[in-house]
Formats: structure tokens, C-alpha cells, sequence
């Protein structure tokens, strides 16, 4: 979307924060061309630029596999971690007491979130951690060439693996079972509502868990593959349009919307997500329809997409601590090191 | 009957669960207040509630405070293990036992006396009847004092500490133990020949568990981020941090200066921690072998990446399982070389309850400055047992943070640094912290090949030059590690090496190998690794070197011989692990049978 110009005679593509698009970019992606993963990250970079994020205000963090890689290929001016295959959230945890005025941006995989990783993506969903947290869904490993991951539907045939005879893990719904506090599922076909839903999740606070059906060109993009680009477009059912309107931005609905076909869900920065009904009203703050209508997706094999959950006014983690003001990162000697006076205090203590 | 004063061990056989922990620490430290050497030994198994559990005490007027293999005063109140309780009376020793306890008294050669303990409890009616089993310890706790002369006062004394000054249950218990008292000073002839006297041994000094020190060293240490996950004999290193951030670091708007975050698994503790210390927090796990080895994978990471973060590792005996409940030495070639690859540890060893206190607050230093995690090996009988100590010492030194990089110091290089550019030729680089907002601050941290400038690399000369670096920081490491402590005497012929808990066992040993066999020993007691230049010039000196330790295959002795190639064949390898608490013994018995091997050698 627009934004007002920060000042007069300012060049027309810089945001509020003073920056240009290209202070978003990272390097260029060493991914396969027309992988998913390489979509998400350019509407990452169009999403933090359209809400004017000041990049140093962003820790970024990934695991293990192609997704993880992605992080180098945006934010070049956030700080980042790549950390270990499927242990990223935990590296995220303790990370953001440094300072908690800087947001968690994390991508994961389903390999490193839905099989090795599982256990600290429900940790860290329950923990309600301050970070977006995107899972780029192919069904595949990629990096190790092919093999199928916990995500993979029942009866997908991958050239060295056979048929794949497990059920798949549904992301979404491990997360709201977790208790999340963010649940949205997209398509990295669906550029539009990528970038609103990464806008909603960063103006969250808590966890915001995006689960983004991210094909895999190389191996997974058979035509009747459940996360292929042509699955996704044939079977994808939206459960509204979302569109992000920023804090202190005046709300214009367009014309042909009318009551009754439109939700406004408020984000606890004072933005808005509206959401127009499309064919039916879906209420994304009811836990049980939205695990009602994953349910009904996956019986009825579409691919439902939108926010499929949000419940604010939760804290997030490291605001359950009663922390000081100060990042905890800029505390000195005098306010870490109790007084030499205790040390008496602390013998007398013993026996 | 020639008296035996101030210097016999004691050991009560009970049941666990049952409440006698808080009998036999009133014990312990009745007799460390009246001034005479102690130690107190918990041996208890890995159960809840029901198995046999033992508790041993040594009281002993010249200050050797090791764990010895027999006991003068056996007390057994465990019908499960009275006849071995019975038989473990050395000859002309005492056997204390609840005469609810049928069984045949097998022994002539000791002193036996039955202690009607419900008895007892029964008759004193200021006891409650439901707490008739709880307070029934406190009977042979007054029996014992009667016999052996422990003060009442020091009693009440170690009730009232225990019991924080809540005068009902200490009044409560207090009279139960003087009701043994009175039953025994009326009913039981004193037919053995040991016992109590006040002495001054124990002035200016305190009585603490290794857990507790390190917790509230790693308090004085700044400790700001602390994950763990449940783990014997480490959880109450933890706990104890839950107890003391509150209490020291208390400000005046409330707010908390930290955050202790019980994970969901030593993974994830780890991880946290390691979160944390990139961020640039004072940063700790603590943990035992099992979740020692979950950790392994991120312990290479943060070797590579070079994040500091505090790890204490309370040693239990492993491998896998193994008695959860029992001490060892055996971590150390492990955390060694914990992690894939190349990789070298910073790790420190205290050797005492004051040392778990220094290295609580010292290992955060040390990470800072090397960028990299420092292991604390303490052990389970270190950990949990109540120890004499010095009493903890205020920090000598402010607390080092090492290179670190704020906004304004980026300002002034204009933007210009590599997060592993080793300007200062030490192998360690400058990094910055998230939140750092100079928009050249920023860097992608990694455990993936990266250049000087953490940009992602495959190239081999870039990772071989990284490689070199972590080697040259490992040098520069020796001069921030604690030296070792050296023990000498005139005269010394043969060198003793040793590290941790078993320092009161080896000094006992060294003693005993004086006066009873002419073998004069120096003792150096190594405080860390990579090893000091003081270890060097001790291995130098003697052709005889026997390195003594609580593990199977003499893990110090391989990483000696691996530093030390050419003093290879003078280690002679003291290797031991049963789980209990090292005793002189052992030490002494497993030096001679070394030392006639060198000398047959000869």
C-alpha cells in the first residue's frame, strides 16, 4: 500500500523510516530459480518496507535446510542467527532477552519444524515467543535431494523414495492445538496475501505462526502434488481477502464492500487486518472453527489460506519476566553484580 | 578402653523418603558447630520413596574430611539393610539400631545398643501422632548426642538453621531429640569408646553444598539468563538461582535484572542459553551427563560461532543412564572435545565448595572475554553434599566483558569491522550485540563456513584460516583460566595429579604415604583446561607422575599424555569409579600398587 511521503520533495521510494527498498534486500538467493522460498523473501523485503521496519529493529533466525537458508537473502541489515536443524526456536528464546524491543523474525521448513524440530515448535508456540515464525511447506527435503518430510501427503510418489504411506503433520493445526496465538496458512503463489499476512503477523506480538505452502521446483512440483504450483492454484480457497492497514491510517473501505461482508480484526501495534468475507463469514478468533474448518480442508482436499487464528491481548514471553526497562543486553556491573556488602549477607545465609 | 576422640565415622542406614535427611544433616552440623573437622556423605539411591539409603559422617580433629570405607558408629533404622548394616561394623565399633526391628544380633566383638525408638515417641505426648513418624529420626539423633556427646545447644542450633527459626518444628523436634537423650542417659551404659569433644577447627569457616555456591557465584557473577531442565544431581544448582537473583539482586522498582526459564528439554536449555549469550547476556545452563550429551550438538555450534555461555556440568557416573544418584569424574575427555570436528573446550574444575563460589562468577569472565563456552565440571558429591568452606569471597576483579562493539565505538571505525577479523593477533574478534543500532552493526551468525566477516564461505583457505584462529584464541585461553593449586613438601619424589572433589582424598592419601611409607608426593591440583604453564613445569619435574581420578580409564592421564607427549611414559594412571565419594583409601592403595610397578621397573 502507500504511504504518506515522510517530507516534501523526498525521493518517492523511500518509507517512513528514511529507507529505500534495496535496505531491505539481502544477497541474492543461491536457491533454485522459481523456488517458493525465493517469493516469500521478496515480499518479506516488500512487507518491511511497506511498514517501514528499521531493519536493526528485526533479529532474524533459522535452522537447517533450503528455507533456513533464506534469511541471507533479505534484512541484510538485521542481525541473524542460523542456527541448528530444527533447534531454531530456542536459539530464538533465549535471543530475544537481549533486548526485547526487537522483533523475532524466523523461517523455518517442515523438515526442521515438523520433524526434527517438532518438539521446540511447540514449545516455543506455547511460550508465546515475540517472532513471526514462517514455515516454507514443500513436503520435501531439498538440500539432501529429495526424500520426503513429515508434511508430505499420504500416496506422493518422489523419484528415489517410492510412496509415501504416513499422514502428513498438519502445521496449522500443531500450532493451534499448541495454543498459538497467530495461525495463518498461504501459497507462495498468492503473492498479495503473503505480504499482508507477514504484515499482520509482525504487528502481532506474541508467536505468529505462517505456514506457506512453498513449492519445490526441483522435486516436489509434480502437477498432482499437494504442494506443487499448480495443486496450490487449482485447489486453493481463500477464507477472506486480508488487507493490512497500518497504525494511524485511516480505514477507506472500498466501495462493494458493505456490511456484514467485512471483519476488522485490530493488531496490537493499532493496526487493522480487514478481512472480506468471500464465501462465507469465517471468524478467525473462535479456536474451534478454525480447527473445524482445517479439518473440513483437509477432508475435502482444498487448500484453505487467510488468517485462520489470532487471539491478542496475550503477553508474550518476555513479558511474563517483569523485565527492567533497559534491554537486558545494556545493563552494567553496577545494576548485575549485587553490592560487596551481600557477600556477608550471603555467608551469614549459610550454616 | 583407650577413648577415640574427634576422629571415627558414622553411618545411618534408613529408608528413603523417610525423613532422615533432616536428622543426619542436624548431626553433621552439630558437630561442625562445636568446632570439629566434618563432612557428611549422602548415598542414596535413585528412588523416591523405600529403597535403603545410607548417610555417612566423618568427624576428624586433624581436618581430613574424605569419605572413609568403615565406620566406627553404624545406626540402623532399615530392617531391609540391618544385617548388612550389621556386619559393616569395623571390630570393637558400635551398632545403634531400632529395637523395632527383629532380627538376630550376630556380632560379640562391638558394642550393640537397641534404641526404642516408637517407643519413645509414643511416650512424649507433646508430640502430635501424625508426626510421630516424622520427628522419629530425632530419636536416635538425642541417643547418638547422649552417647557420643554432641552438644544439645549446637542441636537446637542446626534445628533452628534448618528449620529457618520457625519454632514449632524446631521446639517440635528439639524435644524429641532430647527425649532420646534422657532415655538414653538413663537406660544405655556407654560401652564403646568413642566420642566428642569441642575443639576450634571450624572457626571463620561455613557449611555449604557446590550447588548452592555455584548459584549464588553465578549471581555475584552477573548471571542474567539461566535455561535448564531437570536433572539429578544438577536441578538444585538451578533451584538455587530461583532462591537467590530474588534475594541479591532486589531493586528498588521490582523489576528483575534476569530470567530462569525451565526448557523443555537440555536441547532446548542449551539453545536458550546460547540465544542469550550471542545477544550479549550473561548466560548459563546447568546440567549431568545425559543432558550433557543432548547438548553436544550446539556445544560444537557455539565452539564455531563463537557465542559465550556457561555450562555446569554436575558429573554423575555414566555412561547412558547409569546411577543417576552416584559421583564420577568421568565427563572430561568428553567435554574435551565436545562436538564434531575439531573442537576444544575451555573448561574449569573447582575442587571445593568456596571454588564452586569463584568459578561460579569467574566462568562468565572467561566466556566473554573467549567468546566461547567455558564448562564448569563440579560433581555430585561436590554438588550435593554439605561441605566445611572457606567463606565466599567477594569477586577480586570487575567483571570482564570482553570485545564488545557499541554504536558509538561502529561510529567511530566508521562501520569498519569483521566479527572474526583477529586484529589483536590473540584469535579472539570483536562482535557486536542485537539491539546495536548503528546500521553497520549487524552480522549473520552462523555455524555454516564464514570469512572474517561472517559472510557465508566454502573456500577452503577461508576455513582453514578460521580454524587457525580458534587454535590461536585456544592459546590465548591458558592465560585466562585459573592456574592449578600445588601442594609440596621437602623431599618430594613422585608427583600426584589430580582435579575436583577428590582433593581432600588425595591430600589424606599423600599423608598417610608419608608417614606410613616414606613416599614423599607433591600434589598439583589442576583447576582447568587448556592446561597452565604451572602444570608444565610440575610435569617436568618428576620421572614418577600418578594422576588420580574418579573414572575407569584415566581420562586426565590421556589428555596429560596427549599435551605432553614426551612425559608420556611417567603417568601412571590412578583410575577409579565406583560412585562413591573418593576415599583415601583408594588413593593411597591405588598409588602403591603403581608405584611398585615403576619401582619394580627400575
Amino acid at each position: 500500500m502507500t504511504q504518506p511521503l515522510p517530507m516534501a520533495g523526498a525521493a518517492a521510494n523511500i518509507n517512513l523510516a528514511g529507507l529505500a527498498k534495496n535496505d531491505y534486500r539481502g544477497n541474492p538467493s543461491t536457491l533454485c530459480q522459481g523456488c517458493g522460498h525465493n517469493s516469500i523473501s521478496n515480499q518479506i523485503v516488500s512487507a518491511m518496507y511497506e511498514l517501514n521496519v528499521v531493519p536493526e529493529n528485526v533479529i532474524k533466525f533459522s535452522g537447517i535446510g533450503c528455507s533456513s537458508k533464506s534469511p541471507t537473502y533479505f534484512l541484510n541489515r538485521s542481525f541473524g542467527f542460523n542456527s541448528l536443524h530444527g533447534r531454531m526456536p530456542s536459539i530464538a528464546t533465549g535471543s530475544l532477552f537481549g533486548d526485547r524491543t526487537l522483533k523475532g523474525l524466523a523461517v523455518s521448513g517442515d523438515g526442521d519444524t515438523a520433524s526434527i524440530g517438532m518438539g521446540q515448535f511447540k514449545h516455543v508456540i506455547r511460550r508465546n515467543v515475540n517472532m513471526v515464525y514462517i514455515v516454507e511447506n514443500n513436503g520435501v527435503y531439498g538440500l539432501t535431494k529429495g526424500q520426503f518430510s513429515a508434511t508430505a501427503e499420504r500416496g506422493l510418489s518422489l523419484k528415489k523414495q517410492g510412496a509415501n504411506q504416513y499422514m502428513p503433520v498438519d502445521i496449522c493445526m500443531e500450532a493451534l492445538v499448541s495454543n498459538a496465538t497467530f495461525v495463518a496458512r498461504s501459497f507462495a503463489g498468492n503473492a498479495k496475501q503473503v505480504k499482508e499476512l507477514i504484515k499482520a503477523a509482525m504487528s502481532h506480538n506474541g508467536i505468529a505462526v505462517l505456514d506457506i505452502i512453498s513449492p519445490c521446483v526441483t522435486f516436489n512440483n509434480q502437477e498432482n502434488a499437494y504442494h506443487s504450483y499448480a495443486w496450490g492454484k487449482d485447489h486453493e480457497e481463500p477464507l477472506h481477502d486480508i488487507t493490512y492497514i497500518a497504525p494511524r491510517n485511516e480505514i477507506i473501505l472500498e466501495e462493494e464492500m458493505k456490511e456484514g461482508e467485512i471483519r476488522e480484526v485490530s493488531l496490537h501495534d493499532g493496526s487493522v487486518v480487514i478481512l472480506k468475507n468471500l464465501e462465507k463469514d469465517y471468524n478467525p478468533t473462535d479456536r474451534f472453527e478454525a480447527l473445524r474448518v482445517l479439518a473440513e480442508a483437509q477432508q475435502n482436499n482444498w487448500l484453505a489460506t487467510g488468517l485462520i487464528y489470532i487471539e491478542t491481548g496475550k503477553p508474550s514471553l518476555t513479558e511474563m519476566y517483569n523485565l527492567v526497562d533497559t534491554p537486558l543486553n545494556r545493563l552494567q556491573e553496577a545494576d548485575l553484580r549485587p553490592a560487596p556488602a551481600m557477600i556477608d549477607k550471603v555467608n551469614a545465609l549459610m550454616f | 578402653m583407650d577413648k577415640v576422640v574427634n576422629d571415627f565415622s558414622i553411618i545411618v542406614g534408613t529408608k528413603n523418603g523417610s525423613g532422615s535427611s533432616t536428622a543426619n544433616n542436624t548431626i553433621l552440623r552439630a558437630i561442625f558447630k562445636m568446632g570439629i573437622p566434618v563432612s557428611g556423605k549422602n548415598l542414596f539411591p535413585s528412588n523416591i520413596q523405600g529403597l535403603p539409603t545410607w548417610y555417612t559422617i566423618r568427624a576428624n580433629k586433624d581436618g581430613f574430611i574424605a569419605r572413609r570405607e568403615e565406620n566406627e558408629i553404624v545406626v540402623a533404622m532399615n530392617p531391609d539393610s540391618f544385617s548388612r548394616d550389621l556386619a559393616s561394623v569395623v571390630p570393637g565399633g558400635a551398632f545403634f539400631y531400632a529395637d523395632d526391628i527383629k532380627q538376630p544380633i550376630t556380632r560379640a566383638d562391638i558394642a550393640v545398643y537397641p534404641m526404642p525408638v516408637k517407643q519413645v515417641v509414643r511416650d512424649d505426648k507433646s508430640i502430635p501422632s501424625d508426626f510421630r513418624d516424622l520427628v522419629g529420626n530425632m530419636v536416635y539423633v538425642g541417643i547418638l548426642a547422649q552417647l557420643i556427646g554432641i552438644d544439645l545447644d549446637k542441636i537446637q542450633a542446626a534445628l533452628s538453621f534448618h528449620f529457618k527459626g520457625k519454632q514449632k518444628p524446631i521446639d517440635m523436634n528439639l524435644n524429641t531429640v532430647k527425649a532420646g537423650a534422657e532415655w538414653a542417659k538413663t537406660n544405655l551404659p556407654k560401652k564403646d569408646p568413642f566420642s566428642l569433644e569441642p575443639m576450634n577447627k571450624t572457626d571463620g569457616l561455613i557449611m555449604a553444598d557446590g550447588n548452592t555456591a555455584a548459584a549464588i557465584g553465578s549471581v555475584f557473577g552477573g548471571a542474567q539468563f539461566v535455561a535448564w531442565y531437570p536433572i539429578t544431581p544438577a536441578s538444585s544448582l538451578a533451584e538455587a538461582m530461583n532462591d537467590y537473583l530474588p534475594l541479591l539482586r532486589k531493586r528498588e522498582d521490582g523489576k528483575h535484572t534476569y530470567a530462569v526459564l525451565q526448557a523443555e528439554d537440555e536441547l532446548a536449555a542449551i539453545g536458550m542459553a546460547i540465544g542469550a549469550g550471542w545477544s550479549g547476556l550473561r548466560s548459563m545452563t546447568s546440567t549431568s551427563g545425559p543432558g550433557l550429551s543432548l547438548m553436544t550438538e550446539f556445544a560444537g555450534l557455539a565452539y564455531y560461532a563463537e557465542v559465550p555461555v556457561v555450562v555446569w556440568d554436575v558429573q554423575r557416573i555414566g555412561p547412558s543412564t547409569g546411577l543417576p544418584t552416584r559421583t564420577s569424574q568421568a565427563d572430561l575427555t568428553f567435554v574435551n572435545s565436545m562436538g564434531h570436528g575439531d573442537t576444544q573446550s575451555v573448561i574449569l574444575l573447582p575442587g571445593s565448595v568456596d571454588e564452586c563460589f569463584e568459578f561460579g562468577w569467574r566462568a562468565f569472565d572467561i566466556a566473554e572475554q573467549l567468546q566461547s563456552p567455558v564448562f564448569v565440571l563440579s560433581d555430585l558429591d561436590m554438588g550435593m553434599n554439605q561441605w566445611m568452606s572457606k567463606p565466599f569471597q567477594y569477586p577480586d576483579t570487575p567483571m570482564q566483558r570482553g570485545k564488545v562493539l557499541s554504536d558509538k565505538d561502529l561510529e567511530e571505525l566508521k562501520g569498519n569491522w569483521g566479527r572474526y577479523l583477529d586484529k589483536d593477533g590473540d584469535g579472539i574478534a570483536y562482535r557486536t550485540l542485537p539491539g546495536n543500532r548503528h546500521p553497520m552493526s549487524s552480522y549473520f551468525m552462523r555455524g555454516t563456513g564464514h570469512d572474517e566477516y561472517a559472510r557465508y564461505s566454502e573456500d577452503s583457505s577461508v576455513w582453514l584460516k578460521n580454524m587457525d584462529r580458534l587454535k590461536r584464541k585456544y592459546e590465548t585461553a591458558r592465560k585466562y583460566v585459573p592456574a592449578p593449586l600445588l601442594y609440596t613438601q621437602p623431599g618430594a619424589t613422585i608427583g600426584v595429579i589430580g582435579f575436583g572433589s577428590t582433593e581432600a582424598a588425595i591430600l589424606e592419601a599423600i599423608h598417610q604415604l608419608e608417614t606410613e611409607h616414606d613416599i614423599k608426593a607433591d600434589f598439583l591440583r589442576v583447576r582447568a583446561l587448556p592446561f597452565t604453564q604451572d602444570v608444565t613445569a610440575f610435569v617436568n619435574k618428576y620421572d614418577q607422575i600418578l594422576v588420580v581420578e574418579q573414572n575407569r580409564d584415566g581420562q586426565l592421564k590421556q589428555l596429560l599424555t596427549i599435551e605432553y607427549p614426551d612425559q608420556a611414559a611417567n603417568f601412571k594412571s590412578v583410575a577409579f569409579g565406583d560412585g562413591m565419594p573418593a576415599s583415601a583409601r583408594w588413593v593411597r592403595d591405588g598409588i602403591l600398587a603403581k608405584y611398585a610397578q615403576l619401582a619394580e621397573q627400575r
